[in-house]
């Protein structure tokens, strides 16, 4: 085994960031109180308050519903020209505030510096700028549709594993295609969404057109079950994807879902080996293993198993987990004590269920939230750490011998979210990339985002897509 | 003496064979005098779930053909369809109580319908689909996927026109069916399943049931390897339909909702026909040497 580098401690400054000891909701440009019981955040890192966040209630989502249903007069009729310019703008300030959204980021959602300050938050402004564009182009959106319109009032509720990032991915398209928003941010991450308030009243957005509503679960449902929403977009887990679902049947909302996953990262035997293994930490390690389309399931060809899986332990061992704002970090913080408690309890599982557990050799902070990078090996596709999403830096190691078995195993779930193929063979990949059935295939690659490729899942990782042309369709009717 | 009718048992049409209800009921068919004219097979919750069955088997060999072989495949139900035209034009008469003449511009246009969509096939993937400029060095491409296994609850009303039109774009995309056609006009369904076994579509690729919709609709709507669901039979029945839909959350199908009045199905189709049971796949890879 590889030791570890002693690396000196390189934390990024929280100077930049300036956090007000309380925060309101953001209805109609202005910071309101809120009627149900304040909250706070807390750095899951050290579990030390960052702030306390008001809850909004039913009487505070239909204030926020009527903002938006006002601003929608002006916004939806607003020339796409100028719309686009306010997405300029924004994607700008964005730029411009980059550190200090990236820090704030860290410390409310535990991930590492490098990639708050490398993906999360240079994805957010290019997503405002890739839709910025699109504002005056809705003509050529969508095919047949000459003159599309938009959908009114879109109520979305977004997840806690990319705070900023999702609410871009939500709020970038709407506002392009003129619809206004109602949005809730994630109970355990409100603090980006409330900078993100402050970024709007910076560009001058009119009043009402964005909204921000915090809460948790039951502020929510008020947003997806208000009758006044013309669309609902949500992200997170296909549970409470299926009760929204199930809460829209018989009303003309639309609706998109982003939901769970349980990808497989198929690695065949004439791979790149050491890039396979880095493809593979990255699909799994990456965010904590927060991600809806983490490669969750490792499927090694077996005359590679066991060669790879020793390159893989090696690389494993040389991961840095602690504090996210340092900035050689690999892995941070798990974001909650009650995530923290399910992928514990589904590891447990898996050791009881007879996988066997691996994990380096690695000091966990006494104070926060903390998971050790940790594979299964001998694991059945029966296995519940073969089925359920863990959502956690938790791998699941699966073999196969023939490609057509690799298929088999691979898509023998109800998720198809995302799935991954490593093998040098061209005529391979794309025989591969057909028959996997997930809306995203990374081949030789995994977890790449940006805003130009549409992302969504196939079955129960939900419907529509986010990002690109096809992310527009969601919000024009 | 004068001849002696030969009478015709209308059966489901299940995996390309014609099976009988395995419930063994059947139920009468009226004209749209109200005069009896056959009994149906009435479709069981069982016979359902075969269907699903026979549609799944089907998916994977009807998706993996070739966009070129799909339409050419959909084009040979029009050929085949076209020259049982009489047939047709009595079944709409009789089932839709309409006049010869109109019967006629009805099955022209079920015909045409099937060969609008037929040269679909192997182009809707370059509209909609195409290749996206991420940000770094990797080729990025979206295409368009059948969606699985797709329930229609065929137009009441529209026994042929509507049937072809609902049926056609799921197809043609690569997705296989199981239609409950019009329950009081089912006669024109079964013929078009006389004309699918006798062309070219693989058994299992539509399977069609007759029959009233209590008994298919809801096991359909809730089957858990059923991906999507088009209620458009449903126009009308907000209610059931939004229980349909309910019911339809527990997989999380692609729900196509009911309009609140059967559509004019002599309009040409959008895309959104197509696109309602299709699935964006985005496949990445770097680009390097």
């Amino acid at each position: 085994m590889t030791a570890k580098f002693d690396y000196a401690p390189a934390p990024e400054s929280r100077d930049i960031l300036d956090l007000a000891p309380s925060y309101g909701l953001f209805i109609n440009g202005e910071f309101t109180d809120g009627s149900g019981t304040a909250f706070k955040t807390v750095n899951p890192a050290t579990e030390e308050v960052l702030a306390e966040v008001a809850e909004a209630n039913a009487a505070d989502v239909d204030a926020a519903v009527k903002a938006a249903r006002k601003a929608f007069r002006t916004w939806s009729r607003m020339p796409g020209t100028e719309r686009a310019k306010y997405l300029f703008r924004i994607a700008r300030i964005i730029q411009e505030r980059s550190r200090e959204l990236a820090v704030c980021e860290s410390l409310d959602n535990g991930k590492p510096i490098k990639e708050s300050r490398d993906v999360d938050v240079p994805i957010v402004a290019a997503h405002f700028f890739y839709h910025a564009g699109w504002a005056d182009k809705l003509a050529y959106a969508v095919p047949g549709r000459p003159d599309p319109q938009p959908l009114g009032v879109a109520g979305q509720v977004i997840p806690w594993n990319f705070p900023l990032l999702m609410l871009a991915w939500k709020v970038a398209p709407a506002l392009a295609c003129g619809n206004t928003v109602v949005l809730k941010p994630a109970e355990t991450t409100p603090l980006t969404a409330l900078l993100f308030a402050e970024i709007c009243q910076q560009a001058d957005l009119p009043p009402g057109v964005v909204n921000i509503v915090t809460g948790a679960g039951t502020t929510g449902q008020a947003v997806v079950a208000h009758p006044d929403v013309d669309k609902v977009a949500f992200t997170g887990s296909t549970d409470v994807g299926k009760m929204i679902a199930r809460a829209v049947a018989g009303t003309d909302k639309r609706v998109t879902l982003e939901l769970g996953g349980k990808a497989a990262n198929v690695v065949f035997d004439d791979a790149p080996l050491d890039q396979a293994v880095e493809g593979v930490v990255n699909g799994i390690f990456f965010n904590q293993g927060h991600v809806c389309c983490a490669g969750s399931r490792l499927l090694l060809q077996e005359s590679v198993a066991e060669e790879f899986l020793a390159r893989l332990k090696r690389r494993m061992g040389t991961l840095r987990v602690g504090d996210p704002l340092d900035k050689n970090t690999d892995i941070g913080a798990i974001n909650s004590a009650e995530q923290l408690a399910r992928i514990t309890d589904l590891a447990a599982t898996g050791e009881a269920e007879g996988a066997g557990r691996w994990s380096p050799e690695c000091d966990l902070p006494s104070q926060g939230f903390w998971f050790p990078p940790t594979l299964f090996t001998n694991v059945s596709q029966a296995h519940r750490i073969a089925r359920e999403e863990i959502f956690g830096p938790v791998l699941s190691v699966l073999t196969f011998r023939t490609p057509a078995e690799a298929v088999e195993k691979a898509n023998n779930t109800p998720y198809g979210l995302s799935a991954g193929v490593w093998t040098d063979k061209g005529s391979r990949i794309l025989w591969m990339a057909e028959r996997l059935r997930a809306g995203v295939v990374w081949a030789n690659t995994f977890n790449k985002f940006d805003p130009a490729s549409p992302f969504g899942g196939y079955r129960e990782s939900g419907y529509g897509r986010e990002g690109g042309r096809h992310g527009l369709e969601g919000y024009l009717k | 003496m004068s001849r002696i009718d030969v009478r015709k048992t209308h059966k489901l049409f299940i995996g390309g064979a014609f099976p009988r209800s395995e419930s063994g009921h059947s139920y009468p068919v009226h004209d749209a005098k109200g005069a009896f004219v056959a009994n149906a097979a009435l479709a069981s919750r069982k016979d359902a779930r075969d269907a699903v069955a026979a549609a799944r088997k089907a998916f994977g060999g009807w998706a993996g053909r070739t966009a070129y072989n799909r339409g050419q495949v959909v084009y040979r139900i029009a050929e085949v369809m076209e020259d049982r035209k009489p047939q047709f034009v009595d079944a709409v008469t009789m089932s839709e109580g309409v006049g010869k003449a109109v019967a006629g511009r009805t099955v022209d246009a079920a015909i045409d319908r099937l060969v609008w969509y037929a040269g679909w096939a192997d182009k809707y993937a370059q509209v909609v689909g195409g290749g996206n400029p991420v940000s770094g060095p990797f080729f990025n491409l979206s295409s368009p996927e059948p969606t699985g296994v797709v329930a229609v609850l065929a137009p009441q009303g529209s026994s042929l026109l509507g049937l072809v039109s609902v049926v056609a774009p799921v197809i043609v995309t690569g997705n296989t069916c199981v239609v409950a056609a019009s329950a009081d006009r089912p006669l024109p369904a079964v013929t078009v399943a006389e004309v699918l076994a006798t062309s070219d579509v693989p058994g299992g690729v539509v399977n069609i049931l007759t029959g009233s919709l209590d008994r298919t609709a809801p096991t359909l709507a809730s089957h858990m390897d059923v991906n999507a669901v088009d209620l458009v039979g449903l126009a009308g029945d907000p209610q059931t339909a939004a229980a349909l839909e309910e019911a339809a959350a527990d997989n999380l199908k692609r729900v196509r909702r009911a309009p609140a009045a059967e559509p004019d199905w002599t309009q040409e189709p959008g895309l959104d026909s197509l696109t309602a049971f299709t699935e964006t796949k985005t496949v990445w890879h770097p680009i390097g040497i």
